[in-house]
């Protein structure tokens, strides 16, 4: 067989490159910094992120068109871009929280902001990823940091449960999803997704029945991700045995990511089969938003009940997938941000309430905030309210987007469900919102946050009220992102 | 020549047995080994089809799967090690703390 | 296509018979006289102390853990090296890349003191 292997354009692959360099570094580094001082190991994580996303964003103004590299496997597009900015914004933002909540668990170690950085690297392949191998090596670069820093605090037992718990069905799921690729490599030979796309065009292999397998198998091993039903079982678990830093990162990030994969996959590599996975998402979607609400209403616990929101907020977001129209990509791009800032905030509160013998997770921890800390049950009251799509947030923005790329679709009946489960959302929503406001406060000792988190607390406020008045700006961005997206189509 | 439809329907015997293994057993150890056999099913079918395609593009993958699989093992097993020392028991279902 | 295959199953019958008719022919003609240090595992040599079958050095595992991790990763310069002149220049700074992460992993490892023995 005769192999050319032709220079790949490497400035394509700069923000990766300079991730990975900044990840091995800062192992490297680690060895150097004594163990009482190991916040240093994380301001440098911090800073480079913020390197990293200022390189991505100076790539934003030529990518009007998408441009290839390494023979077609690796894909630089607006929508790329877009979600690795989503990833660096929240891997930055986790990085704040997590200063001093590691100092209180007492796990304070460099490796945690390593394999941070090691995660969001997968993540920014996976989104680039135009070939299903990409694609998995990035979801595996990404699930293994996670399941370490799932399972960071190695002396809770919850903790570790809850690692091994994911790590357990992540590893499962992922031999599923690596055999639905290997159907698809079966039925046309190829895993890039372009070739893929022409291949069941030129030989109307729409309705293979192999073909339909894979499918199912891939968004079963991205749904994992994703926490959708019926693969939502692991969150619940993992998001509250999880140090809430990373419970935070996971509800967002990959979640992202793996929508982003999903879009990817099923827009450009199978979108001849959208007759059959329209129908498999539709009920996916309605089954997995109503069941994270409705189990959500069940909770004492703020982290499992986050959990189960944020299984209904990959419902919602469902419905751009569905779509399939350019609202419905701008709607998903945008969503992701408004969901990085509220619920990176719902969980900074969490940590905010974290001291000592008390972790700040239960409902009754919020008992009286109001009369304590007033502008702190304001600020959770912001994203309380954006997380149930009520204006004048970034949450509202998004939903509405969202289910008007749905309506533009013609999925009535499914919009109609869920601005249902919008209603039943805003009962649990408000639970915490009257344990803090009618409840009286019980003595509790001093809270000591660290400055990162009021930091990030303040941040991610501000943002989500901001882009709940204001959201031209990210609207626009999200609008150029869903445009060169859903040009590779026609 | 073996036929390519064999070596398919002998990867899915093996995934079959390897996923049935992973659901049904309740020793962590031998969960990780029937993941591990369902990872080695999907690398046959892919040599598989390699060869019959006429093109690399199994192999490459197959390459990066047993690399992927070893750090899969490493990782878990460092995971289990975790629990273990807090909890003793290395039985699926007595990890149960967290539930509902 | 199936002659081919003679010649092997031939050589598989002649090892299978060779080591069966040995091992029979040892067992019902050699004179039997067992004693004590006959019997011990290593007959000159140190004499064996407690059960096999006990628990290990934990840092047995580590170390099997960094094995198998660097042992797998080097499967990838196969691909490398049927290739390598081919590949060229480019090729080479591939691997050289590759290397030094290896590297930069290794001298983690090895700062950690995972490496060392106590």
């Amino acid at each position: 067989m005769n192999v050319t292997v032709p220079m790949p354009n490497l400035s394509l692959v700069v923000p990766e490159i300079l991730m990975v360099i900044l990840a091995c570094g800062l192992l490297l580094v680690d060895l150097f910094i004594p163990k009482d001082r190991k916040r240093v190991v994380g301001y440098i994580a911090l800073a480079g992120v913020v390197v990293v996303g200022v390189v991505t964003a100076a790539f934003w103004g030529k990518m009007a068109q998408p441009a290839t590299t390494f023979s077609g496997t690796f894909v630089l597009d607006r929508f790329a871009l877009f979600f690795k900015e989503v990833f660096l914004f929240t891997t930055g933002i986790t990085i704040l929280i997590s200063l001093k909540y590691l100092e209180i668990e007492k796990v304070s170690l460099g490796e945690y902001y390593a394999l941070m950085l090691f995660c969001t690297l997968g993540m920014m392949i996976m989104v680039s990823g135009a070939d299903l191998i990409v694609i998995y090596l990035g979801i595996e670069t990404m699930a293994l940091s996670v399941y370490v820093l799932a399972g960071f605090m190695k002396f809770d037992h919850k903790c570790t449960e809850a690692a091994l718990k994911y790590f357990l069905l992540g590893v499962f799921i992922s031999g599923i999803l690596l055999y639905g690729i290997t159907l698809i490599y079966a039925a046309t030979g190829s895993t890039q997704l372009a070739q893929v796309a022409a291949v069941i065009k030129e030989k109307g292999l729409a309705k293979n029945p192999l073909l339909v397998l894979a499918m199912f198998m891939l968004a079963a091993g991205l749904g994992l991700e994703i926490a959708m039903a019926p693969f939502h079982f692991w969150a619940p678990d993992v998001y509250e045995g999880a140090p809430t830093p990373i419970t935070a990162f996971i509800s967002v990030a990959p979640k992202a990511a793996a929508f982003a994969a999903l879009v990817r996959i099923f827009y450009h590599g199978i979108q001849l089969l959208e007759p059959q996975w329209q129908i498999l998402l539709w009920i996916i979607c309605a089954v997995t938003m109503t069941i994270g609400n409705v189990t959500a209403l069940m909770q004492q616990n703020v982290k499992r009940m986050l959990a189960y929101s944020s299984v209904a907020h990959a419902g919602y977001i469902l419905l751009g997938v569905l779509a399939a129209n350019q609202v419905g990509v701008q709607g998903i791009a945008f969503y992701f941000f408004a969901y990085a800032f509220m619920n990176m905030g719902a969980f900074g509160l969490v940590i905010y309430l974290r001291r000592e013998n008390i972790v700040g997770d239960d409902i009754d921890d919020f008992k009286g905030l109001a009369q304590t800390h007033p502008l702190l049950a304001v600020i959770m009251v912001v994203f309380l309210l954006s997380l149930a799509g009520i204006p004048p947030t970034a949450g509202f923005v998004g939903k509405f987007l969202l289910f008007a790329a749905a309506i533009k679709a013609g999925f009535y009946w499914l919009v109609a469900l869920a601005a249902l489960n919008s209603v039943v959302a805003l009962f649990y929503y408000f639970r915490i919102a009257k344990a803090m406001y009618m409840q009286s406060p019980e003595p509790l000792p001093q809270l000591s946050p660290g400055r990162g988190l009021v930091l990030a607390l303040v941040v991610v406020g501000v943002f989500t009220l901001f882009f709940g008045i204001y959201p031209q700006p990210l609207m626009s961005l999200a609008k150029d992102t869903a445009h060169t997206f859903m040009m590779f189509l026609s | 020549m073996i036929p390519l439809s064999h070596i398919i329907i002998f990867s899915l015997i093996i995934f079959t047995i390897g996923m049935v293994g992973a659901l049904s057993r309740r020793n962590v150890f031998i969960v990780l080994m029937s993941i591990e056999l369902m990872l080695n099913a999907v690398n046959i079918a892919l040599i598989g089809v390699s060869s019959a395609m006429g093109n690399l593009i199994g192999q490459v993958l197959a390459i990066f799967i047993i690399t992927v699989a070893a750090g899969e093992a490493a990782v878990g097993l460092a995971i289990v090690v975790a629990l273990y020392r807090n909890r003793l028991t290395v039985n699926v279902d007595a990890i149960n703390l967290l539930k509902w | 296509m199936k002659d081919a295959y003679w010649p092997l199953i031939l050589v598989l019958l002649l090892a299978v018979g060779f080591g069966v008719v040995a091992v029979l022919m040892s067992t019902l003609l050699g004179p039997k006289k067992p004693d004590p240090i006959k019997l011990s595992p290593y007959e000159c040599g140190v004499d064996p102390v407690g059960d096999a079958r006990m628990p290990f050095f934990v840092h047995y595992y580590v170390v099997a853990l960094l094995f198998l991790i660097f042992d797998i990763e080097v499967v990838f310069t196969y691909p490398w090296a049927v290739y390598f002149k081919k590949l060229g220049l480019f090729g080479l700074l591939e691997m050289v890349v590759f290397i030094a992460v290896f590297l930069a992993i290794f001298i983690y490892v090895w700062g950690r003191g995972a490496l060392e023995w106590e």
